[in-house]
């Protein structure tokens, strides 16, 4: 193994994509995740690539849209209120199949909102986040090698797919530092036949384009898209589960909460109680089927987030409603302490399964 | 028997869509002559915009990418920094370029990215059926000035040219016109000039066309062509507005 660099999550990501292949970053500046612009500004320009601060968040996902229309592999940045702003750009990229990698490093909203770490941004990002009927894979890190990791995984799933992947982390994850390995497995970008790079005068012209006026074209179009969204879902769910084998009460977190989450259930452990947990990590594709099978284990799954509840959505589908699914939360830029985790796994093991 | 008139190759041959009497389908076929001449059709790669040229795409026989509504200059800034050896151009209406595309449009011209711009101001919003454009004149009646463009509650038109004219960035800024035989000809100088500067290097050429919407605008297309004559180049004078090249002549 490869020694470890000390690194800050948004400094892993930048280097990561760089490892990945990526030679074109767009950014506009917002905390908690300028570190990752940072870098780039001083990579960049040393190793032949591309970073521009653009004028808007708006014109940084076009600026995406056109690198990857162009095939290269591309990334922007942002946090939640600038993810808003991308909102459109993410439906067209969507839209036209084009791969981009996004990385999210949200703080409390909505609105202007705070600049704490926050998991509120959830519900954006796994519905898609602008209009029209899309999916993004979204990877969920939980450690400082897991936004480098990740990272590599998104640029190619992106490829893959021909489509959005996006990295959402928290201002937790971009800003702590843990030692990284950086030996990253990188699979190379596929041939791009679909690219505007000019015809040469050897092939008819390539189109790059959203637009579909006849409603039984688009209508197929939409479902060639879901089609490929179902092998996925099929192929590219990831999880962990961490001593669910004779667990009767189950956590379900991600990111920071999932650190916090792990805490508590050794905690909990030593206090004899058998709790586990099972932290996503594709927040979409959902990872389904875990939770199917906690639901004939466990009393009740205690939904870890640092939001208002919006996983706890997919975890009640997920589980089917067969047990309850409770929520163990804060907001605004707070994050919950292992000891009113621990005290929500109590309260389940003494009296799950009651109610909600 | 001699050709003596052909459609150029870098104008696919279909149809448009453009109303009778549009002068859309000139400024295309002058662009398309424009690639021809150069010899860059296998390396050209067009933005086309949101509003009536949003099937430009199916018209240039060059790489096309479609854009989301006023972003074709950061579409075309990604293209060219992606690859800056192929020739990029965007293609934009008035209500894309100078109203929800004016931060991108500046930005691209402050950059002086090493792109062409192909600026379409026929004075409305063409495609949604004709309401008030950023350079709709004062008094204009259109479908969301029905009398006539108050500039008391909506204020004025918006001077591309000049307003561009302002920052160091810009390249070449040039308005022409496509309402008679001799100013097509002035136009298509133009913008082979806008094409020329990018293979030259030397960045952000922009040329403002002043073009006709019969259909929008309630005129026939004899009357439109005199309307661009008589209301909108008295407002919008032609001319070159920056042209850093002859400045270092000079």
């Amino acid at each position: 193994m490869a020694d470890k660099v000390l690194m800050k999550g948004n400094e892993a990501i930048a280097e990561a994509a760089i490892l990945a292949g990526c030679r074109h970053y767009f950014g506009y500046p917002i905390t908690p995740q300028t570190e990752i612009a940072a870098y780039m500004a001083k990579r960049m320009p040393k190793i032949g690539g591309t970073f521009l601060q653009a004028e808007s968040e708006i014109a940084a996902i076009n600026m995406v849209y056109g690198v990857s229309s162009a095939g290269k592999r591309v990334m922007t940045s942002s946090s939640s209120p600038g993810i808003s702003l991308k909102g459109e750009g993410l439906s067209y990229l969507a839209g036209a199949d084009l791969p981009a990698l996004v990385v999210n490093v949200q703080r409390g909203g909505p609105g202007l909102g705070g600049i704490q770490p926050s998991q509120s941004d959830y519900f954006q990002a796994t519905r898609g986040g602008g209009h029209g009927d899309y999916r993004m894979i979204v990877l969920a890190p939980a450690s400082v090698q897991e936004m480098a990791d990740l990272t590599v995984k998104g640029f190619e799933l992106a490829d893959t797919y021909r489509m959005t992947a996006m990295i959402l982390a928290d201002g937790t994850m971009g800003q702590m530092m843990e030692p990284v390995d950086l030996e990253l497995t990188v699979t190379p970008p596929p041939a791009k036949p679909w690219a505007a790079t000019g015809t040469g005068m050897k092939r008819p012209h390539n189109i790059i384009n959203s637009l579909s006026l006849v409603p039984e074209e688009l209508e197929e179009l939409n479902f060639a898209r879901y089609r490929r969204y179902a092998q996925i879902e099929e192929k590219e769910t990831r999880w962990e589960e961490y001593r669910m084998e004779d667990a009767d009460v189950c956590v379900a977190a991600f990111g920071i909460a999932a650190r916090v989450s792990k805490n508590a259930v050794n905690e909990a452990r030593k206090m004899g109680i058998r709790a586990g947990l099972i932290r996503p990590i594709t927040l979409w594709p959902f990872p389904k089927v875990p939770f199917a099978k906690a639901a004939g284990q466990v009393k009740e799954i205690i939904s870890v987030e640092l939001s208002m509840g919006q996983m706890i959505e997919d975890v009640r589908l997920a589980s089917g409603c067969r047990v309850p699914v409770t929520l163990c939360n804060r907001a605004g830029g707070m994050i919950p302490t292992p000891e009113q985790v621990l005290d929500a796994i109590k309260r389940a093991a003494e009296n799950g399964g009651a109610a909600q | 028997m001699k050709t003596v008139f052909d459609r150029p190759h870098a104008l696919i041959d279909v149809p448009l869509h453009y109303c009778p009497g549009c002068t859309h389908g000139i400024v295309h076929r002058l662009v398309a002559e424009v690639i021809d001449e150069l010899g860059i059709e296998g390396s050209a790669i067009g933005i086309a915009p949101v509003g009536c040229s949003v099937m430009a795409y199916n018209y240039f026989n060059c790489d096309m990418i479609e854009a989301a509504h006023g972003r074709a200059p950061a579409v075309a800034t990604g293209v060219k920094r992606a690859d800056p050896g192929k020739t990029v151009f965007t293609y934009q209406g008035d209500g894309d370029l100078a109203s929800i595309g004016m931060a991108e449009t500046v930005h691209a011209a402050a950059r002086n990215e090493n792109i062409t711009v192909i600026f379409i101001n026929n004075a409305i919003y063409g495609m949604t059926g004709g309401q008030m454009a950023p350079t709709s004149l004062p008094g204009q009646i259109t479908q969301t000035s029905p009398y006539g463009r108050d500039v008391t509650q909506c204020g004025f038109p918006i001077k591309v040219c000049e307003m561009l004219a302002q920052l160091d960035g810009a390249e070449y800024l040039e308005r022409v016109a496509v309402n008679s035989v001799k100013n097509v000809k002035n136009a298509k100088k133009a913008i082979l000039k806008a094409f020329r500067n990018q293979l030259e290097g030397k960045g952000f050429s922009l040329v403002e066309v002043l073009s006709s919407c019969p259909t929008n605008w309630g005129l026939t297309p004899q009357n439109a062509l005199k309307w661009v004559e008589e209301k909108m180049i008295p407002y919008y004078p032609l001319g070159v507005y920056k042209d850093r090249s002859e400045e270092a002549v000079k």
